[in-house]
């Protein structure tokens, strides 16, 4: 759901923009603090991870597809701190170099799906784990409910971004862009799951290790 | 945790860039806002870039979609890769300093 320049007013690219410097601000304050020597590198194959998945559409229904935006799996695996600047760095190269959102709406996309789309899958993960407790299937079941929730929560904001500015009536561009992105984000649970399993194959030392902290650092 | 070793990474890096290696079967239906902003009627609202690099993901002046696509995948992974490395230095070395 990468916003193209156009479809946003001065007003509303402007108020994104400070928004999601704000919140970059304040992640960037965090990560700082709390980084550990090894975690530089898990931030660079995650980023190039997350953007090779991101060029893999799929096609939902109706002529439509979704791609993963990768907030979750960031939160998850980073942190919501360094998910944060490593979606941002994502979002920031595909519209510098390869045209794929907008430069004036780039603080609006970096809103949604950074500092928004991250947070909101940093949280719901941690609640989730908290309520389904030690069930073996906790994790994956915590993992889908935040992927899940935080591409439509992406979508919501996008919507009211798209509803202030004129774009479309607000009865019309809600309901749609909510809809659409129910289904996608079903997409984005069922690739996290596939990428979380790899890790616990690969390196299962890396979620047991970094789980906890994400959880730590997303209450705090 | 305990120290991860260099090739782990490596070969990590290298799982990013095989992804991309499929990226030409990727679906091309417009995604979840296009299609909104088409059924909706605003999609002609959409700006052109000021200026173009590797336009939607397609590497300029190599006549084979696919391999041209594939090229610009390997390009973005690792400049984004090498971006999302820097980043956690540079964190990591302001942590230290602070």
């Amino acid at each position: 759901m990468h916003i193209p320049d156009g479809f946003l007013n001065t007003a509303t690219s402007a108020a994104t923009w400070v928004a999601a410097a704000g919140g970059l601000a304040y992640g960037t304050r965090r990560l700082t603090a709390e980084i550990e020597e090894h975690q530089a590198p898990l931030l660079g194959v995650t980023a190039a991870f997350i953007f090779a998945a991101q060029m893999m559409n799929f096609t939902v229904a109706g002529g439509t597809s979704g791609h993963l935006l990768g907030g979750t799996l960031a939160a998850i695996l980073l942190g919501p701190w360094a998910g944060m600047v490593v979606i941002t760095a994502v979002l920031a190269v595909q519209a510098l170099v390869f045209q794929d959102g907008g430069l004036l709406a780039l603080g609006a996309n970096v809103l949604n799906m950074a500092v928004v789309g991250v947070l909101v899958a940093g949280v719901t993960y941690r609640l989730l784990r908290k309520l389904l407790g030690e069930r073996p299937w906790a994790q994956s079941a915590a993992a889908f409910g935040s992927a899940w929730l935080s591409v439509v929560i992406a979508s919501l904001l996008a919507a009211v971004e798209l509803g202030l500015s004129g774009a479309s009536p607000w009865g019309l561009v809600l309901p749609a862009m909510l809809g659409v992105h129910a289904l996608i984000g079903i997409g984005e649970g069922i690739i996290t799951l596939a990428a979380l399993a790899l890790v616990r194959v690969a390196r299962p030392d890396l979620l047991r290790i970094s789980t906890p902290t994400a959880e730590q650092e997303a209450v705090s | 945790m305990s120290r991860i070793p260099r090739t782990v990474w490596i070969v990590a890096l290298l799982v990013a860039v095989v992804v991309t290696f499929f990226s030409p079967l990727a679906s091309s239906h417009p995604d979840g806002l296009e299609r909104v902003a088409e059924d909706q009627a605003f999609i002609d609202t959409a700006q052109d870039a000021p200026f173009e690099v590797v336009p939607d993901y397609v590497f300029p002046g190599i006549a084979n979609e696919a391999v041209a696509t594939i090229v610009a995948g390997v390009l973005g992974v690792l400049i984004v890769g090498g971006l999302g490395y820097g980043l956690g230095r540079l964190a990591r070395g302001r942590h230290s300093a602070a």
